[in-house]
């Protein structure tokens, strides 16, 4: 028994570190626009076809060198990290940046539009004729994702509890990824003005704060957030699917929700609790009640207490 | 007949009309049939289409007339099916029959929309979107895994087909062939219902409650400073909605013969009824309808004859994914929306009104 909630323990970090990944992306646009960026767990799930895409192309196995897995490793990340910050920047830039004054409604609805969009690509380029991509013929498959880790017990092969290497990388870089966000937001000019920008947009463009610009690394930031998350989760779970994103980007959603919209440390925190619950339901519950669980937990949040766990409890003014 | 013209405008009555005749002069059908050497069975697509715009104009009370976000209105339809399936089924007991099942199915659904909307629409629009979205979702994992009550991903089946008078089976279909006379009844019953409901709507908009909605979706603080009460104005707009896409649920599963797979009523089908009242004109009646027949006949009619063309065009049997043109349908949907939100945020159609607004709140911020 204590061997189980051990091993659910282990689990839940590790899925909460991904959650807690993409929730930074949606909880960073919603604190400075208030707009929820449907379009950004399909950033992610794209991120991680590029990753996909690269290791098809350099031929990377389980049975690849130390070398050649480590420097595959380290380039799919800042492969995919690059492409999901300048394709959030991207879509911002031609669709949601024209819609600033437009009614609320316009950017959530063009948002959906963008997922929708993201999503088709991601099914045809499921399509694609190469070998990692099962040749093409089942474009809406999921994809299989090599295991590029040893797969090993790190506590020895007779512990009933398993950590593997993957476990120890998606922990890791995370804390790494997540300390360097805080860092840039606390202590970098950037930071200062991205901050400042999140309390009062109108003041901040008085005080010299070029909004748009700030805007933009917002979106840059978040983005190659996802698609670094995207890198881990499919080193984690071992599979590509072009509907990944549309499920974990409303659970990272959830997470972000969970710790207080708009607010960084909520987002992680929302980010680790989500993973724990989401690992004892699935052992405890089933599996199969999963989304029902963490979308029931969503809606009791937002019920009783929507401004999170870490949020303020500020009222909207209008 | 000139006094119907003269209330409800030529254009409603005479469409109402052409309708009606149809099924028994299917035109169209004849004309398309003589060009392409297919039948296209238009009046089956024309069903669907009464049935998805019953849906639309629920979903349309709920957010173009009263403002409120809601991206789970499968939700509610689902419910609607399913309690069709379990009153009609043989596994059941009840077997209450379509007129029973007609009248409880609404019931259902508001109560559904009551419990939903009483604790959450107090919060603001974009957390009651992702409310009703998380609701969708789950609503679609119970109904999924429940499985003694609703058999899961088979569905309940067969669901039957409404009883009719044996005098208004032999005027449906005068030959005998039942399967008319079931499709021509279901055509007939889902064009009488959509045309009472819109009329209701349309009453209901120039009534006191229904100038109470514009009045909260406009400004909900000078609205209860005259006097309107936001959360019961709210809650009556969203259970009201409800109610209809139970309704619209009823007429689904038992024009299917079945209430479907739960999975059928998922988020992407909530979106689709958005994009209809997008394209069509938010808080436009009008609109809803002409979103409703687009999106079905894209579906239903566009998009099979563009994939037939594209395989033509690359000689033969292409089974790559995007030969196929059912699988543009999501950048094609979502050019939709982004294209709308940035060009003509009203609509194709718009309720004056509506478009007045939205032109007014542009001008404000610029």
């Amino acid at each position: 028994m204590l061997d189980t909630v051990l091993q659910q323990l282990l689990i839940g970090l590790t899925n909460g570190m991904v959650f807690a990944l993409v929730a930074l992306g949606y909880t960073m646009v919603y604190g400075i626009l208030e707009f929820i960026n449907f379009a950004h767990g399909d950033v992610f799930m794209l991120s991680a076809f590029v990753s996909l895409t690269l290791v098809g192309a350099l031929g990377l196995t389980e049975h690849s060198s130390a070398g050649a897995l480590a420097g595959g490793l380290v380039l799919c990340i800042v492969a995919s990290s690059l492409f999901g910050g300048l394709l959030n920047l991207a879509i911002d830039r031609v669709v949601y940046k024209p819609l600033r004054k437009a009614p609320k409604l316009a950017p959530l609805v063009s948002a959906i539009g963008v997922s929708f969009i993201l999503q088709n690509v991601g099914l045809f380029w499921g399509g694609m004729s190469m070998a990692i991509f099962g040749g093409g013929g089942q474009a809406a498959a999921p994809k299989a994702f090599p295991n590029l880790l040893p797969a090993i017990n790190l506590l020895g092969a007779n512990s009933k509890v398993t950590l593997q290497p993957k476990d120890v990388l998606v922990i890791g870089a995370s804390l790494v990824v997540m300390s360097a966000l805080y860092g840039v937001v606390r202590y970098t000019k950037l930071g200062k003005a991205m901050r400042a920008t999140a309390q009062d947009p109108s003041a901040a463009r008085l005080m010299g704060i070029d909004v748009d610009q700030v805007v933009a690394a917002t979106f840059l930031i978040g983005g190659a957030l996802g698609g670094f998350a995207s890198v881990i989760y499919s080193l984690y779970i071992n599979t590509v699917h072009y509907q990944m994103g549309y499920q974990n980007g409303l659970y990272a959603f959830t997470a972000a929700v969970v710790g207080g919209i708009g607010n960084i440390p909520g987002a992680v925190l929302g980010g680790l609790l989500l993973g724990l619950v989401r690992a004892f339901s699935d052992q405890f519950i089933g599996a199969q009640w999963q989304p029902a669980v963490l979308f029931g937990i969503l809606i009791v949040i937002l019920v009783f207490r929507p401004a999170g766990l870490l949020g303020s409890t500020a009222r909207e003014k209008v | 007949m000139a006094a119907l013209l003269k209330k409800f405008g030529r254009l409603p009555v005479l469409a109402l009309l052409a309708l009606a005749i149809y099924p028994f002069a299917p035109v169209l059908d004849w004309g398309l049939e003589a060009a392409t050497g297919q039948a296209l069975h238009i009046d089956r697509q024309l069903v669907n289409i009464f049935i998805f715009s019953l849906l639309a104009l629920a979903l349309n009370l709920q957010v173009g007339q009263a403002g409120l976000l809601q991206l789970g209105i499968a939700a509610f339809f689902a419910i609607g099916a399913f309690t069709t399936g379990v009153l009609t089924v043989e596994k059941y007991p009840f077997q209450i029959g379509f007129w029973g099942a007609m009248l409880v199915a609404p019931l259902a659904g508001a109560l559904g929309g009551f419990l939903l909307g009483a604790p959450t629409l107090r919060l603001r629009g974009d957390y009651l979107a992702i409310v009703t979205l998380g609701f969708g979702e789950v609503m679609r994992i119970v109904l999924l895994n429940l499985e003694n009550i609703t058999d899961g991903p088979r569905g309940l089946n067969p669901v039957p087909a409404p009883w009719l008078p044996t005098v208004v089976r032999e005027l449906l279909s005068p030959g005998g062939d039942a399967s008319i006379g079931v499709l021509r009844a279901m055509y007939f019953l889902a064009l009488i219902v959509l045309a009472a409901t819109v009329v209701c709507l349309n009453l209901l908009e120039k009534s006191r409650i229904g100038r109470a909605f514009v009045a909260l979706r406009e400004d909900e603080l000078a609205a209860s400073c005259m006097g309107i009460e936001p959360a019961r104005i709210k809650l009556a707009a969203f259970t009201g909605g409800a109610a209809l896409a139970g309704l619209a649920g009823c007429f689904y599963a038992t024009n299917l013969t079945t209430t479907a797979e739960p999975n059928t009523y998922d988020f992407n089908y909530s979106i689709m009824v958005l994009c209809c009242l997008i394209i069509g004109g938010l808080g436009s009646l009008r609109g809803a309808l002409l979103g409703a027949g687009l999106l079905l006949g894209f579906d239903n009619v566009v998009s099979p004859l563009l994939t037939r063309l594209l395989q033509t065009a690359l000689g033969g049997e292409s089974t790559h994914v995007m030969a196929s043109f059912s699988n543009w349908r999501w950048i094609v949907f979502g050019t939709a929306l982004v294209v709308m939100m940035r060009l003509r945020p009203e609509g194709l159609w718009p309720s004056s009104r509506v478009a007045e607004e939205l032109h007014e709140a542009q001008e404000d911020a610029a």
